[in-house]
């Protein structure tokens, strides 16, 4: 009776697998016992039976599991309705403090190890992680749901190029000028947008996303509309990664020696893309435990309360919106020297849906969440080209299934606690 | 005594309702005073108009010899006026430790130990749970908590609506308790009520407010024996 002790109920899970397996057998006895051959059917029983039988002995074992310790604590932990943040105590230290350091140094190592075709699609993953953090700040933190953030991506990609064209300035210039600019935007869409909530924000960002595209496509004395623009490469101090460099200027490979390679220039913009990764989740930690980081939780969860106590929740909307959207803007700059060319036709309303995904998926508000979901968005469609069609479909699919099972996210947002000083309130 | 806040003929209006009718009242350092009245009567719209939320249409509302009537809400809020809002209104994501730190944005961290050492000692129940999420607590913790982060600002004025809404009559009994303890100690505390019974008890003064008008003032027991207050808010009894 040791089982009895452990509350293990045999029964039901001979109950259980017995139904799984009839289950089964419905649903594959057409599609794989019989099979087509001509105007004939033939059946197959072994297959049928083999997968029947591989079924029947999963559930059982799945339900012992589900019925021991363990397997009721796995199932609480995943479907517990709880709501919102994990607080952790304030002197939590995380077990796992080693795989950082590991993840960054594996990251460095990826460019020298990977093909270039490998190393273009984890550039554009990074990329979207940059916009799934800075989204991440106005919808997971703020809690204020902007539908068009690719606006900001936009406008930091188009400052690059048109920075290049009519200021003749180049990549490093443009990195900072193009966050400040797409900061700027952000003010100008926070302002109208103050009194705003939910679905008449979400609305009006649309809106806004909409309105820059637009704009972007029939400014064509500025923007060459639909024809798109050119945009520089960076720049290693002042060595360029063409082939043949500009005048007055020394081409990165000729410079060391090399042989030309197109690489070299994919495996710079990955390490200096990796950097302001890095830096941006860096600030965004900070951020989080100050004030301003409180403020916007404290206004996704409350805004009347934040109001009755003081905050004043102009600033704080307003900081959220430009520091989310400065990072968009860098997001665009990378975005822009990594294809080297842009056109309003890559920042369509699919693109902010795309962001508002992986912040979504990730986990609202979960840094850890959002890196995840944007490597698995970007990196998945490139490792299913086969199924191109079915792309968007899988897509859709994942986000249903990831709504019902998963509506917190894949990694839900925690954080350690906050308290006065530590130690000293005893 | 000095007036410490002062409501002068205040109107208030939804669109084309008026929700208060020239409302004066004044609120004198160091007094509780409490407005009673039953659902509607505009008791909360006149703490609120104290935020400018809504405006009012007319009238002046004066706090320490200046009119707030046109000030922006954390403007008020973070001059010394602190409130514990309907329906407790705390963050529920937050620790108890993190609710009670929002509470002192008005005046910075630099007290903010030593404040919330006090609100601990007030509210025995928050220190058991300081570091546990506050939507996991009952709702007469949340209360206390509400209460005790309007504290945390350190007020000249503390602002209470409805701190009994929702709770079981032995918790509103404890959070009076804990009231009385905080009045004793020199804190000015306006108190929106429809519990008369205890508003009344604990107030040195007293409004009665019907259909957004003051229709009755006198001190905490003249009104307790009234019988026109007794038949309307304590059950005729």
């Amino acid at each position: 009776m040791s089982q009895a002790a452990t509350g293990i109920d045999i029964k039901k899970s001979a109950i259980d697998s017995v139904l799984a397996g009839l289950i089964a057998l419905v649903v594959f006895g057409p599609i794989v016992g019989l099979v087509l051959d001509g105007f004939a059917f033939n059946a197959e029983p072994k297959r049928l039976f083999a997968i029947v039988a591989v079924v029947m002995v999963g559930r059982f074992l799945a339900s012992w599991f589900f019925q021991s310790t363990k397997g009721r604590d796995f199932l609480y932990k995943h479907t517990s309705k709880d709501e919102g943040v994990h607080v952790l105590a304030p002197g939590h230290k995380s077990k796992l403090k080693w795989i950082i350091p590991l993840t960054i140094l594996i990251a460095f190592a990826v460019p020298f190890i990977a093909s270039k075709y490998v190393l273009t699609v984890v550039i554009l993953g990074l990329i979207y992680v940059l916009l799934g953090l800075g989204l991440n700040i106005v919808v997971g933190l703020a809690g204020l749901l902007d539908l068009g953030f690719v606006g900001f991506y936009a406008i930091g990609a188009y400052g690059l190029a048109l920075g290049y064209e009519h200021l003749g300035l180049g990549f490093w210039s443009m990195l900072p000028i193009a966050a400040i600019v797409a900061a700027i935007f952000g003010a100008i869409l926070g302002f109208p947008v103050l009194r705003m909530h939910g679905d008449y924000l979400a609305i009006v960002t649309l809106g806004f996303g909409e309105i820059i595209r637009l704009v972007l496509t029939n400014w064509t004395d500025l923007t060459h509309g639909p024809n798109g623009m050119n945009a520089p490469l960076p720049t290693f101090f002042g060595l360029e990664f063409k082939r043949r460099a500009s005048e007055g200027h020394v081409p990165f490979h000729e410079f060391f020696g090399l042989s030309y390679s197109s690489a070299y220039k994919y495996i710079f913009i990955y390490l200096v893309l990796l950097l302001v990764v890095l830096g941006v989740l860096y600030v965004k930690k900070r951020l989080t435990q100050m004030p301003i980081g409180r403020a916007w939780e404290a206004l996704r969860e409350d805004e009347i309360a934040c109001r009755s106590l003081g905050l004043n929740h102009v600033l704080v909307k307003l900081s959220a919106f430009m520091i989310g959207a400065s990072t968009g803007g860098l997001a665009g700059v990378f975005f822009a020297t990594y294809q080297g060319f842009v056109n309003p036709s890559s920042f369509t309303f699919f693109e902010s849906a795309l962001i508002l995904a992986i912040v979504v998926l990730g986990g609202m508000g979960s840094t850890l969440g959002v890196v995840i979901a944007a490597f698995v968005l970007t990196v998945a469609p490139e490792l299913l080209r086969e199924f191109a069609d079915y792309r968007v479909l899988a897509f859709g699919i994942l986000m249903v299934l990831m709504m019902i099972w998963k509506p917190r996210g894949l990694v839900r947002m925690t954080r350690i606690g906050v308290s006065a000083r530590e130690g000293n309130v005893k | 005594m000095t007036a410490l806040m002062e409501f002068k003929e205040v109107d208030v209006h939804y669109g084309p309702i008026q929700a208060l009718k020239k409302v004066s009242l004044e609120i004198k350092e160091g007094e509780i005073v409490t407005m009673i009245g039953a659902n509607g009567a505009g008791k909360s719209t006149l703490l609120m108009s104290i935020f400018g939320q809504p405006r009012i249409s007319a009238g002046q509302i004066i706090y320490r010899g200046e009119d707030i009537s046109n000030k922006s809400a954390h403007y008020v809020a973070s001059n010394g006026l602190a409130q514990s809002p309907e329906g407790r209104r705390i963050f529920p994501g937050m620790t108890v430790e993190e609710n009670l730190l929002m509470g002192t944005i008005p005046i910075g961290m630099d007290h903010a130990d030593e404040d919330m050492r006090k609100m601990f000692d007030l509210f025995s129940r928050l220190e058991e749970r300081r570091n546990q999420r506050a939507s996991t607590m009952s709702g007469g913790e949340q209360q206390m908590l509400a209460i005790a982060r309007a504290l945390m600002s350190r007020p000249k004025l503390l602002l209470l609506d409805e701190p009994s809404l929702g709770l079981a009559p032995i918790i509103v009994k404890q959070i009076f308790e804990i009231l009385k303890d905080v009045a004793s100690s020199g804190m000015t505390i306006f108190l929106v009520e429809q519990n008369a019974n205890h508003a009344l008890k604990l107030a040195d003064r007293g409004y009665v407010m019907v259909n957004g008008e003051i229709r009755m003032t006198g001190t905490g027991d003249e009104l307790l024996v009234n019988p026109e207050v007794r038949e309307a808010y304590l059950g005729g009894h």
